[in-house]
């Protein structure tokens, strides 16, 4: 190894140093900070955990935390069930051609961004919306089926703003696969399944862990979704911290609950490493 | 199941009609705005009244359309400014820190490497509040010690595009560590031991070499700045960016000027990522 002049390096560190510090390290460290003081009854700020004691005195709040992190897994699971088909079918059982047609369509959404397409399926699930109106002019029924508002609609838009960004780490895993793995099983006579189950899903494992975690940080820290599409019975936690910190303006409450929706969705990540084997870096690529 | 292994009817029918319903699914809600930007109607959904283009260029007292809608003009106008200055600001910390990840060796660098993957794993929600939080602290700190008041310390244009920066620098370093690490560095060996000094190198063969990835990084930084609403609510001024002001018309007010936006969305992405598609096609 060569000898480098160490003045190049402190150029690239510092700006590097720079953003690590003063926007991820310190503001977390701030959060944590803040969510730890409390303003007694004589006007004075001291440490307590009474923040979080909010949080477990009142039911709403780690009812909704727990309904989003359970709901959070349904969302990620369902995504993985609806897109691989979709992964599967567009790197293993079309021709290039159409293939890389067919995967540009599957990028439009996701850079037409979640505030557009959450409220194109407002239009399409609304009472006197397209869904609606088309299953009445078929006559399929008489009266409009309550769709907008509910935990379904809220479970489609969530579904679709994030389901796209699995389908790209599963394909780039399904593409390094050698068919013949698949040949082989299918010359010894292993059935479809056995297949699926034996050796496509452990090959992909990677792509699918790397895409679930993207699609799980992605709905449970979506706020656009729950709040245009769900309804009444469908809080989900970042609302809360957007009323505690928007509405309310308790920023010290609100830092509490940020920061146990981070303690809670790190957790998950960490989990969900674990279990398959992997290490953050090969998230990211 | 694959190509080259034959199927039997049913099977190939069924996963068709799959992938056909999937795409139906896809592209539903996009061909809906689309069509309804010219409906001819002062509600946002059903029925059709007909081709129109008001909600485009009327300025009445029931119909504004988008060109004429001051307020909506502005926040694309900051929309687009925000992400400019996001995706350079981004572009530029995150292909330094992608050279030295790649490049250097040093202390802490496994810890670091975490730290500048680390807003993959944060919700957008946190980085919001915790840079509020942060600047807030730091603007309330100014004014006590030096009696100045810093704006960009309030929410303002200038606190969205530093929020989006801190993760944005992410994704730019992610696409060009991806190039860099297709990089022959015996080039950077041999320009060295012909006594170019390590910026030389760097200005002369790595960064010429990752200017495809450099490019790229730069619009995929915008276009996540452009669509950005989780952490950007937090800490916008009085100038909202666009998707705040649709959210908030969405929510307050929705007339169908906001499917003529969605429309114009729409068809800009699609049109880049046709003509990104058929470059790349000559090209590859």
């Amino acid at each position: 190894m060569m000898k480098k002049p160490r003045g190049t390096f402190y150029l690239l560190i510092t700006p590097v140093l720079l953003w690590l510090l003063a926007l991820i390290v310190i503001p977390h460290m701030d959060l944590m900070y803040r969510s730890l003081r409390f303003e007694t009854d004589d006007g004075l700020w001291v440490f307590s955990l009474n923040n979080y004691l909010a949080f477990f005195e009142d039911q709403i709040y780690w009812l909704t935390f727990v309904k989003t992190a359970l709901y959070s897994i349904f969302v990620t699971i369902l995504a993985f069930v609806v897109t691989f088909p979709v992964a599967f079918f567009l790197t293993k059982v079309i021709g290039k051609k159409y293939s890389s047609f067919m995967t540009l369509l599957l990028l439009i959404p996701i850079w037409i961004g979640e505030l557009v397409t959450v409220y194109g399926w407002m239009i399409l699930l609304r009472d006197n919306g397209v869904i609606n109106s088309f299953l009445m002019k078929l006559r399929l029924i008489d009266a409009p089926i309550e769709m907008l508002f509910t935990n379904f609609s809220m479970t489609i838009g969530l579904l679709y703003i994030s389901m796209l960004f699995m389908i790209v780490p599963m394909m780039s895993a399904l593409d390094s696969m050698d068919d013949s793995l698949i040949e082989a099983a299918s010359d010894l006579g292993a059935s479809k399944w056995t297949i699926f189950r034996q050796i496509v899903i452990p090959y992909t494992t990677p792509g699918i862990v790397s895409g679930g975690i993207i699609v799980f940080m992605l709905v449970i820290g979506d706020y656009v979704a729950p709040n245009i599409l769900g309804g009444k019975s469908s809080l989900w936690f970042t609302e809360q911290i957007y009323n505690k910190f928007l509405a309310s303006f308790n920023w010290n409450e609100g830092a509490a609950f940020g920061f146990l929706l981070l303690l809670l969705s790190s957790f998950i990540v960490w989990v969900a490493l674990k279990l398959s084997g992997q290490k953050l870096d090969k998230v990211g690529s | 199941m694959i190509r080259s292994l034959p199927c039997s009817r049913l099977y190939i029918t069924g996963y068709r009609l799959y992938i056909t319903l999937f795409y139906i699914f896809l592209i539903m809600p996009l061909v809906t705005i689309c069509v309804l930007a010219f409906n001819d109607s002062n509600y946002i959904a059903l029925p059709w009244e007909g081709f129109s283009l008001d909600w485009f260029f009327a300025n009445t007292n029931e119909r504004l359309g988008l060109f004429k809608d001051v307020d909506l003009l502005l926040s694309i106008w900051v929309s687009f400014k925000t992400g400019f200055f996001v995706a350079l600001f981004s572009t530029i910390v995150g292909t330094m820190a992608a050279l030295l990840f790649e490049e250097e060796k040093f202390r802490l660098k496994g810890l670091l490497y975490f730290l500048a993957l680390s807003p993959l794993v944060i919700p957008g929600v946190i980085l919001g509040i915790s840079i509020l939080l942060s600047s807030t602290n730091a603007g309330l700190f100014m004014e006590d010690s030096f009696g100045l008041d810093i704006e960009f310390l309030r929410p303002s244009f200038w606190l969205v595009v530093i929020g989006q920066f801190s993760f944005g620098s992410t994704y730019v370093m992610l696409l060009v560590s991806a190039r860099l690490k297709k990089f022959d560095r015996t080039l950077e060996e041999a320009a060295l031991s012909l006594r170019a000094t390590r910026l030389q190198v760097i200005w002369l063969i790595t960064l010429p070499f990752l200017r495809p990835a450099i490019i790229g990084a730069f619009i995929v930084a915008f276009l996540i700045s452009f669509a950005n609403f989780n952490t950007t609510i937090f800490l916008v001024g009085s100038d909202p960016t666009l998707p705040v002001d649709l959210y908030s018309r969405i929510k307050f007010s929705s007339t169908p000027v906001l499917n003529a936006v969605s429309f114009m969305i729409v068809a800009f992405i699609t049109l880049a990522a046709s003509i990104s598609f058929f470059l790349n096609r000559k090209n590859g």
